[in-house]
């Protein structure tokens, strides 16, 4: 094993001393560390690289315009996911505008405002447990609440009834990721605002949320993320597979079936043609485009409001 | 939550009255949960002086401090008993704001903490959050003015608060407590951050503040008290039975008879240098 990298350095020696500085070992657990973590970095690159060019070499060769601009059809080579593209953006916006602001509102008040009492800290325990639990429970919990009993307004399986699923799914998350942004926030900021007279709302707004916006934002498209890979709780809530329209830009659009790109792909792969399964793999690549899409607008977005505050 | 009682008239205008103390507390004691950290301090803080607490770490100083402008509201569990009066009227009666008791009282704090914003907007954010009607250009020059910090910033008001030095800084946030036209600002440990030039600076500074303004300044700094204040309150800690620390006024007077001639005798030997 390597010892210290600063071999050759003699500092005079002191006599009787109490201190064994032992450093060739401390190095030396330095080392092995480091090369712990590079390996932990490195299993889960190779794993994910894996992935990709299984996934590339799979269905690369299907990504045509064609391909993308397409409704699905029994025969693989004109089938496209065109209805299901669409019907993935149509959720994420729908779950977007229902999850943000109740998310950030919530964790806004939990953080600023509220007492720390039994009752917000029974809040706080049943959050962290919502994040646990798992996405088809949701779903069943949105077919009986959002597509039956609020059939009248959602229409049934619609496209509003997976978005407020969905919204459910990831708001624990949002609550979690503006509690964490805006703790991070010094207090001596907010003890500056309070002296010079602002109320709590105007500290709030003036002050901690510039600050605590890059994580807030970055929680939020992370947590809309993982919502537009989810499947389980769009199947359960009886999203179909087969749509061949695009849901019309209006209210009563929110009203209409749909599908969306993880429950098309799910459906191809369990098709017995292979050439399905061609298509299955140029589905996960334009869903992974999407995603890869979001990540960077996150990025971006923090970075432009990291430069934005001083 | 805050609820908005505001009645302006409440709090009475200073120049009316400028023989009675500005500030003035009765049997105050104030208890962090259920444990008591200060008890029964009777007080009065005169208009257009400069009034020093000082006492050994822990004794209470910035407690007291934070009673003058309610920010002991914000901390959890704290709890001020006692009467707290600021031109004869009460402070924690029922119909009184906090809110616009921090208008009238302003603070400067040990640590400097300029907001994440301009220079100007440092500045101007207090004046603006509380209808401030005036010119605001006027207003953020005159206070980076009294503060003794115009020269060094008047051609950099869009940068960052930050970008200033802890002593810049510091005068910085001095202005910020000037910009809303209070008529005390507390200071606790003003200058413990700060080399001797700014500490200097500062001290000058609020000699000339004091025309204006009553200052109530927290001190680790024997000389510092000694050569700025007029008044100067020694606190003390004395152990409790349950083997916490409770914080008491052991003598308030004239600063020149506190170092002098104190009447106390744990006051002799904290401004000597031989407490403990
Ligand atoms: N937020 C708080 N919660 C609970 N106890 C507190 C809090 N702030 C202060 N105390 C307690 O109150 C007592 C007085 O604290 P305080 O900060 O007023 O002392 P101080 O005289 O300002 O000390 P220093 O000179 O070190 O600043 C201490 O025993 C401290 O532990
Ligand atoms: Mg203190």
């Amino acid at each position: 094993m390597s010892s210290s990298p600063y071999s050759g350095s003699e500092l005079p020696d002191i006599a009787n001393s109490d201190f064994q500085p032992n450093l060739s070992k401390r190095y030396a657990l330095d080392q092995v560390f480091e090369q712990l973590t590079w390996i932990a970095t490195f299993i889960g690159l190779l794993v994910l690289c894996l992935l990709l060019y299984d996934i590339i070499s799979d269905g690369a060769s299907r990504l045509s315009w064609q391909f993308i601009s397409s409704f699905p059809s029994r025969r693989p080579a004109t089938a496209g996911l065109l209805s299901a593209l669409v019907g993935s953006i149509w959720l994420l916006c729908v779950t977007a505008v229902l999850a943000f602001p109740v998310g950030v509102g919530s964790g806004i008040f939990l953080e600023e405002f509220a007492p720390d009492n039994f009752f917000t800290q029974l809040i706080e325990i049943n959050i962290g447990n919502l994040a646990a639990v798992p996405s088809i429970i949701y779903g069943l919990l949105g077919l009986q609440v959002f597509a039956r009993l609020m059939r009248p307004i959602t229409g049934g399986p619609s496209i509003l009834t997976g978005g407020l699923t969905l919204a459910l799914l990831i708001l624990p998350i949002i609550i979690v990721a503006t509690r964490e942004a805006l703790r991070a926030v010094p207090n001596s900021l907010r003890q500056g605002g309070f002296a010079v007279g602002a109320t709590r709302w105007q500290v709030v707004r003036d002050l901690i949320l510039p600050q605590a916006i890059p994580g807030v934002l970055t929680g939020t498209i992370l947590a809309l993320s993982r919502a537009i890979g989810e499947t389980a709780p769009l199947i359960t809530i009886g999203a179909l597979t087969f749509i061949a329209f695009l849901p019309p830009l209006s209210l009563e659009g929110l009203q209409t079936d749909f599908t969306a790109l993880p429950i098309q792909v799910y459906n191809w792969v369990s098709r017995p043609q292979p050439a399905f399964h061609t298509n299955a793999a140029a589905g996960i690549i334009v869903l992974m485009l999407v995603l890869l899409l979001m990540n960077t607008t996150a990025v971006l977005l923090r970075n432009k409001f990291q430069k934005g505050r001083m | 939550m805050m609820s908005n009682m505001t009645n302006p008239t409440m709090i009475s205008d200073s120049h009316a009255h400028t023989q009675e103390p500005a500030l003035k507390m009765e049997g105050v004691s104030i208890y962090y949960g259920s444990t008591p950290a200060i008890r029964e301090v009777y007080l009065d803080i005169p208009p257009h002086q400069i009034t020093a607490f000082i006492g050994p770490s822990g004794c209470g100083k910035s407690t007291v401090l934070r009673c003058f402008n309610r920010t002991n509201d914000l901390i959890p569990g704290a709890q001020v008993k006692g009467n707290v009066f600021f031109h004869g009227v009460n402070l924690y009666s029922k119909k009184i704001d906090p809110v616009e008791v921090r208008r009238r009282i302003g603070m400067v704090f040990q640590k400097p903490n300029p907001f994440p914003k301009s220079i100007y907007e440092n500045i101007a954010f207090g004046a603006r959050i509380n209808g401030y009607q005036g010119n605001m250009d006027q207003l953020v020059e005159n206070s980076l003015r009294k503060a003794a910090i115009w020269d060094e910033v008047k051609d950099k008001l869009k940068e960052s608060g930050l970008s200033l030095s802890g002593g810049q800084q510091q005068r910085l946030c001095i202005a910020r407590a000037i910009a809303i036209q209070p008529e005390v600002i507390l200071m606790d440990e003003p200058c413990s951050a700060l080399d001797p030039i700014s500490t200097l600076r500062i001290e000058e500074l609020m000699q000339e503040l004091k025309a204006q303004y009553t200052i109530v300044i927290v001190t680790h700094n024997m000389q510092q008290a000694s050569r700025v204040s007029d008044k100067t309150a020694f606190f003390n800690a004395e152990a409790t039975e349950q083997g916490g620390k409770l914080g008491y006024l052991v003598e308030y007077n004239d600063t020149v008879n506190i170092f002098t001639n104190p009447k106390q005798e744990y006051t002799r030997d904290y401004v000597s240098g031989r407490f403990g």
